[in-house]
């Protein structure tokens, strides 16, 4: 039996975030715990994106200050994690969907994101290797980017180490033991953590885990795949997105992108080749000097989605249980913040940013829903 | 032998010394290892480096090859253009 002030279940960027900005706050005596290693589950698998064009209050604040902590880790974390700002650059194909975004640039303007709709030749001035033939125009923000999964991983992995906080990794919790309505430990394969406070980011496993609490958490896990290009010369800086579509190039000169399958609910990750097949038409029609390119790698990994596609954040019926999870699709980019206000949370009792409010698990009780209409990389 | 000259890994430039060091400073298993040092992640899909890591790792630990974990292979098994995969444009 160890004795810990708080136990995060998950070494994803949400359980590392967490405990990074716990640790840089003075709490030491915590464990992070992973069944596998870190950033084997939806973290490692991700596309890499951050953007901040979203079409809610919630989400458009959370992800500027998300891109602000990200600068920040970029040049405070011991090691980089290649956070670069190379935009977003959102293709539309017709009038109508240009006048929707219109309104979301609105609002993203109205909370200091700076998005803009373009014509078809200033994309094509950004992107000169697009197909424009087939666009009505572009919604457009050059301070969107992406950052390296592994490297981030790596980065706040260092951070831990620095501060003498550990992570535990290939060790599975499999039970949480209650009495009076509040958390008293941690049951793992190896090990009973005594503790007050467990923070539940388990990703795809953060359902099992709240049960185990005996708390039902509204997830739905869906399979999205993805691909790699062999490297080449980095020529592509925005992420590119196109209805379902998205890819970017990393650093790595690799083309990274997805498509969507709309599949139904699944707990395989088997990746197939109609993902191939839709993923490569998409991009030849959008950039048709990738057809030599070679596809090097394709994998899958699980989006964890919410009923209104927004996270769920902070505490819950029991005393000490606090959840960070249902990212739906977005949990790489809001990585930096989530660990900010969970720590901060822990620490002082409240959500820093008044948004983030509206994210609590009672919100589904109380039927107080938020409703998000770009869900997309 | 001069580990630092010994290339484990062609696509990635990554040597017998990397590998080492990395496996010392407490990276213990295969997967964590290959994001920590992204052997295995070029065109060849691994096929020279990924036996020659697991063969280093057990040395290091003192372990049997394989006991520290598996790398999952991923399609495809070598490269193949994106064109080939580009289907008629009756569906999109
Ligand atoms: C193909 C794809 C593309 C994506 N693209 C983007 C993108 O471009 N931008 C973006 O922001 N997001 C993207 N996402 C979403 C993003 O990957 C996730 O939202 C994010 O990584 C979630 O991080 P996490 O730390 O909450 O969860 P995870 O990274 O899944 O971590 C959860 C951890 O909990 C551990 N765990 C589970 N059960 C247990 C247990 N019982 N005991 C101990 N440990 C346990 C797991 O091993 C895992 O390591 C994408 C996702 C996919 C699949």
């Amino acid at each position: 039996m160890k004795s810990k002030d708080v136990v995060i279940i998950g070494a994803g960027i949400t359980g590392l975030s967490v405990a990074y900005y716990l640790s840089r706050n003075g709490v030491r005596n915590i464990a992070v715990i992973d069944k596998s290693f870190p950033g084997s589950g939806s973290t490692g698998r991700c596309g890499t994106g951050i953007r901040q064009q979203f079409t809610t209050r919630e989400h458009i604040v959370l992800m500027r200050e998300s891109v602000k902590l990200w600068r920040e880790w970029e040049t405070s974390l011991p090691l980089s994690v290649h956070f670069r700002q190379g935009g977003y650059l959102w293709l539309l194909e017709t009038e109508k969907e240009v006048s929707n975004f219109e309104k979301y640039v609105k609002l993203q303007n109205l909370f200091g994101v700076e998005s803009r709709i373009i014509d078809k030749y200033e994309a094509k001035q950004i992107v000169p290797d697009l197909d424009i033939e087939s666009i009505a125009g572009a919604s457009w923000c050059p301070t969107d980017g992406n950052a390296y999964p592994f490297d981030t991983v790596e980065a706040l992995k260092l951070a831990l180490k620095n501060y003498g906080t550990e992570i535990n990794a290939f060790e599975e919790v499999v039970g949480i033991e209650t009495r009076g309505g509040a958390v008293k430990s941690v049951i793992t394969n190896k090990e009973t953590y005594s503790t007050n406070l467990v923070i539940d980011a388990a990703g795809f496993g953060a359902r099992k885990i709240a049960k185990m609490a005996g708390i039902d958490l509204p997830l739905k896990l869906y399979r999205h795949q993805i691909a790699v290009s062999e490297p080449v010369k980095v020529f592509l800086e925005p992420m590119i997105v196109k209805g379902e579509l998205y890819f970017t190039q990393t650093y790595r000169g690799r083309i990274i992108g997805g498509t969507d399958l709309n599949e139904p609910e699944t707990e395989s990750l088997q990746s197939t080749e109609r993902f191939l097949e839709k993923y490569a038409t998409e991009l030849l029609s959008v950039m048709p000097v990738l057809s030599s390119l070679n596809v090097m790698r394709q994998w899958a990994g699980f989006y964890v989605v919410s009923p209104d596609h927004h996270p769920i954040l902070g505490g819950t019926p029991v005393s000490g249980f606090l959840v960070a999870t249902g990212f739906s699709g977005h949990g790489f980019m809001l990585g930096p913040v989530i660990g900010k206000l969970m720590a901060m949370y822990v620490l002082h009792g409240i959500m820093y940013l008044p948004e983030a409010n509206n994210l609590g698990l009672d919100r589904f009780k109380k039927g107080k829903l938020i409703e998000e209409k770009a869900v997309i990389g | 032998m001069n580990e630092k000259n010994v290339i484990i890994c062609r696509c990635e430039d990554v040597t017998l010394r990397d590998v080492i060091d990395a496996i010392r400073s407490g990276i213990t298993d295969m997967e964590s290892l290959k994001r920590k040092l992204q052997f295995g992640t070029g065109p060849c899909q691994g096929k020279t480096c990924i036996p020659l890591v697991e063969k280093v790792l057990a040395r290091e630990l003192g372990k049997k090859i394989g006991e520290s974990g598996k790398i999952t292979s991923r399609p495809p098994e070598s490269p193949v253009p994106f064109g080939i995969f580009e289907s008629s444009g009756e569906e999109k």
